[in-house]
């Protein structure tokens, strides 16, 4: 099939960036989307152009390293998938495809379609994780038995692969979703629950400083995330939150 | 020069516990004198990391991707092997030892396969306590399967996500240690070259992927956890960063590369669908636990199939020929890796391929779905279910074990599993060799350690299922904080190490000379070009069956494409800025001088053994008929190459392996 792409290009964080079009062609359904890049950014290193700049690494859905904005949509088409996963047969014949890059504020662009998404890293520093040491003097893994229930809400949420598809999704930009996945992960454990109060508070405090905006409950985030992320993870985030503040933590 | 493993003296079971009483400790205070690189945040340099950072080292971590928590661990579906004997089916450390011994085909070192045993239930305890998600039964007790070439279910598993669980703990515990500032961590740099002062590792030179700049940094000691070098292949289940890079700079500077042509192609991976692949998926081998693996029995059947006119599904079960159930009845469709692949190569060049490329077999889970559907409606209290109902039970328990695989099959491929039976391949998965380490870890450059898929240590000629996560973290968590600690202990009076010293300068210099070689180069094509040229070749000459004349071939072919490769090569863009074609020809120049002691190795190495087949070296006759025939005799030992300043013209030095406490056999899975 032959594709008309309308591709962002931004030469570096402080250049204004714009669309720029590019044609393809000989383009197979079976070919996965960076795939098609893959031909894009051939034919134009052959012309001795600048190739368009993307994060990928795994192909396979579970890095988290691909962040396409495509028609208007993260990750484009298709429910739970990501870019790497999004294959061409999801496209027509002649069809014109808009290719951009995530937006919002905490996310600044590094170069065309490569993002700035550190700010996830730090909110998980803040908190997002059991402060045990890796020493081996842990108790028996099945000394806890814990409900397969909880173990499975548990791990559902551990899916997430900071992506940030939920940001780019979000008309706020919020990354609730992603903070309240790591959230939702620990709180239902055991494990979890020593550190839960400041965990929630200063994952959110740090959430709010690096920019990224409130939850207004529209869903979307839910809608474009790859993993089926579930918004009750919001939920149980803010009465964890709550929970936390009430008993005058902050 | 002969190589010293340094394994500790006393009984196998007690070497790692001596080692430990013996070794000399570094006190707290001058722990934070004292710098540690960790390049690598997978499962083996985050679990590094964070261990040293915990013990009170500075701790400076590299990674190519935006974020730690990228590394390719991350892709590891199928699960982690620990010996807890939770099931009670008669596992132990000596069984975990013995099966990884056996599974390697007798080419690893017994002492550090056990300690790997050792520390192995440790790990779970530890992953668990970081809150790691792992599957759990009703009881809430944490489930296991079992896996390729083993009699014991002791693989602990978080769905098909079990990598990815375990380094998001890794990753939190690295997080942690990032907060307090114990690590300082550099994202989106790499690493292009090992700095030697003295001797000893003292540092690296890395670039920002992001600015171009290169930079100096210095530490007592480097760890280099960098993964596996499948993508020399081209084609592999590796990320598409995945490369030697920094491994094969610490070769070049004086460590030696061990059993290199030691690869594990992995027998269950999605086929190629065309010439625009640029990576292959697989399929957890978990799949093999309840899938049946077949061809049609006759070739008229294959024919129609590869023409499209005749469908898997309608195959009368007498048609089918379940090979490895025919061919070894006790592990059935669980034998080892490399038995399941060369099997189904045999298969498709006796033409029985079932895709268009004749590159396929199936993976069935036709049986299952009706064994499944009746044990459910039995438990339901329904005695005499309808094939309907069977059906539907069985499908829903299929989907509840292999759900997530199964949608990610139907994603790729656009067919639905569950109605038709699984189309599968051998892909190039991982990678047993890699830098020569003793007991300690080290590499034979003082101070330069490697540990998890980058290192040669554990898994002799061919991986099992599942060791690879348990060598990964029993290195990082386990294994180097005592040893680094050990060669540390002499370094606390030495002080800062100085970034501008004649050693770096030079080190610092001769990268710059190479970037600007390649934006240099005045040829037309892309790196890609000559990436996939080489991994044809390899997989041609080097891939699951190797004989002498290709070999030489593959050798030839590599000189040729590189010296095609430097004069054709163009690299659009400028160096101080991101350049991602810049970072693809770095790491594909050293895949193609890593690509040609991958064939020297294997050529020298004229017995089979493991994931290594010569055609010169099979059965001729009893029922090993056909099968691969090591040779004991000549080659019981480790192929350590030393650099020697020209590619391909490294010189080998044999380590020879004794084997004390495990009567060596010959590996059966009849
Ligand atoms: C698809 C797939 C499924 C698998 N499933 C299983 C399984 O079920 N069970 C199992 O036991 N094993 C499995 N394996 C194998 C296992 O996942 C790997 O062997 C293991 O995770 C490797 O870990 P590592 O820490 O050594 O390297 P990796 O996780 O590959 O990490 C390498 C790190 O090094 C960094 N790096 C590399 N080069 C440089 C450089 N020059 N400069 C700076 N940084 C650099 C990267 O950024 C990355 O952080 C699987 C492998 C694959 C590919
Ligand atoms: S919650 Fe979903 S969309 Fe957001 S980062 Fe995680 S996986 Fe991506
Ligand atoms: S490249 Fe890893 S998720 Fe897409």
């Amino acid at each position: 099939m032959k594709l008309l792409l309308k591709i962002w290009r931004q030469n570096g964080p402080q250049d204004k960036g714009k669309m720029v079009d590019y044609n393809v062609d000989g383009i197979e359904g079976d070919m996965s989307f960076l795939e098609m890049m893959d031909v894009l950014n051939s034919q134009l290193i052959e012309k001795g152009d600048e190739p368009v700049i993307f994060d990928h690494d795994c192909r396979e859905g579970i890095c988290g390293s691909c962040s396409m904005f495509i028609n208007g949509e993260a990750h484009g088409p298709g429910r739970n998938v990501t870019t790497c996963q999004l294959h061409m047969r999801s496209f027509k014949d002649g069809e014109t495809i808009f290719i951009e890059p995530w937006r919002a504020e905490a996310f600044p662009v590094i170069k065309d379609l490569m993002v700035d998404r550190s700010a996830f890293d730090r909110i998980i520093q803040a908190g997002g994780y059991v402060s045990v040491n890796t020493s081996g003097n842990t108790q028996d893994a099945n000394s806890l038995p814990i409900p397969k229930e909880d173990a499975d809400l548990a791990f559902d949420a551990a899916t997430c692969i900071g992506c940030g598809a939920c940001v780019a999704t979000c008309k706020n930009a919020s990354a609730m979703l992603f903070t309240s996945a790591k959230i939702s992960q620990l709180s239902l454990l055991p494990q979890g629950q020593v550190e839960a109060k400041e965990r929630v508070i200063n994952m959110v405090n740090q959430m709010d400083l690096e920019g990224f905006g409130n939850c207004t409950n529209t869903g979307a985030c839910e809608v474009e995330c790859p993993k089926g992320i579930s918004l009750d993870n919001i939920a149980r985030m803010n009465r964890e939150y709550l929970s936390a503040t009430a008993k005058g933590k902050k | 020069m002969a190589l010293d493993s340094k394994i500790p003296e006393g009984p196998l079971k007690d070497k790692w516990t001596n080692y430990k009483n013996q070794i000399d400790l570094v006190n707290p205070a001058n722990k934070r004198n004292i710098d540690v690189i960790v390049v690598g945040t997978g499962l083996a340099g985050a679990s590094a990391s964070a261990s040293l950072a915990e013990l009170g080292y500075n701790v400076k971590t590299f990674c190519f991707q935006d974020s730690p928590r990228r590394a390719h661990s991350i892709a590891a579906q199928g699960g982690i092997n620990a010996a807890k004997n939770y099931q009670g089916d008669g596992d132990s450390t000596y069984r975990l030892f013995y099966d990884t011994v056996k599974g390697g085909d007798y080419r690893s070192r017994e002492a550090n396969v056990y300690r790997l045993a050792e520390v192995s239930a440790n790990i779970i305890d530890q992953c668990v306590a970081q809150g790691v998600p792992f599957a759990r039964d009703y009881g809430g007790l944490l489930d296991n399967r079992s896996f390729g070439g083993v009699l014991v279910s002791r693989t602990f598993y978080a769905k098909g996500q079990t990598g990815q669980q375990l380094l998001l703990g890794a990753y939190s515990a690295l997080s942690r240690q990032i907060a307090k500032g114990k690590v300082e961590m550099h994202n989106r740099h790499e690493m292009l070259d090992l700095v030697k002062v003295d001797g000893k590792a003292r540092g690296i030179i890395a670039r920002n992927l992001v600015t171009g700049e290169i930079q100096r940094h210095s530490a007592h000691a480097v760890v280099i956890a960098s993964g596996g070098y499948g993508n020399v292949f081209f084609l592999s289940t590796n990320a598409m960063g995945s490369n030697v890079t920094a491994a094969w700079k610490a070769h070049k500077k004086g460590a030696h590369m061990a059993n290199p042509c030691f690869t594990q192609i992995h027998p269950t991976c999605i086929p190629v669908s065309g010439g625009f692949q640029s990576k292959l998926t697989l399929m957890s081998e978990s799949l093999r636990n309840d899938g049946r693996i077949w061809v049609p029995k006759k070739m008229e059947d294959a024919k129609a199939i590869q023409a499209g006119t005749l469908k898997g599904k309608d195959i009368a079960e007498e048609n089918r020929d379940y090979y490895l159930e025919r061919r070894y009845p006790a592990f059935g469709n669980l034998v080892p890796r490399d038995v399941a692949s060369r099997a189904a190569k045999e298969r498709c060049d006796a033409g029985f391929g079932v895709n268009k490329t004749g590159e396929a077999v199936y993976l069935d889970f036709k049986s299952a779905i009706v064994r499944y559907g009746k044990q459910e409606a039995f438990v339901h209290g329904n005695k005499n279910p309808s094939d309907a109902e069977i059906q539907t039970l069985g499908k829903a328990a299929v989907a509840a074990k292999y759900g997530n695989l199964f949608q990610m099959y139907e994603k790729i491929t656009d067919e639905n599993p569950y109605e038709m039976p699984m189309k599968i391949y051998p892909a190039v998965h991982y990678t047993m060799g890699g830098l020569w380490v003793d007991y300690d870890l080290m590499t034979d450059i003082p101070g330069c350690y490697a540990a998890g898929e980058a290192n040669f240590s554990d898994h002799g000629a061919n991986r099992l299922g599942a060791s690879a996560l348990m060598q990964g973290l029993a290195d990082g968590y386990f294994v180097l904080p005592y040893t680094i600690g050990n060669y540390l202990s002499k370094d606390i009076r030495t002080g800062e190490i100085p970034n501008d010293s004649a050693e770096f300068m030079a080190a610092e210099k001769e990268v710059k000379a190479r970037i600007d070689g390649f934006m240099n180069a005045k040829g037309t094509k892309p790196v890609d070009h000559f990436h996939m040229r080489l991994g044809k070749l390899m997989w041609e000459n080097c891939g699951m069956a190797r004989n002498a004349e290709g070999l030489q071939k593959g050798m030839k072919e590599i000189k040729a494409l590189k010296e095609e490769f430097f004069a054709n090569v163009r690299i659009p863009g400028v160096a101080n800025g991101v350049n991602q074609e810049l970072e693809k020809a770095g790491r594909v120049a050293d895949l193609m001088e890593l690509g040609e002691l991958m064939c020297k190795d294997a050529l020298e190495r004229s017995e089979s053994c493991g994931g290594h087949f010569r055609e010169e070296s099979v059965e001729l006759d009893g029922i090993q008929k056909g099968e691969a025939k090591r040779d004991d005799e000549n080659f019981s030992f480790v192929s350590a190459w030393q650099w020697n300043g020209e590619s391909g013209k490294q010189e080998l030095i044999k380590e020879p392996l004794e084997f004390k406490d495990i009567a060596v056999k010959q590996r059966s899975y009849k």
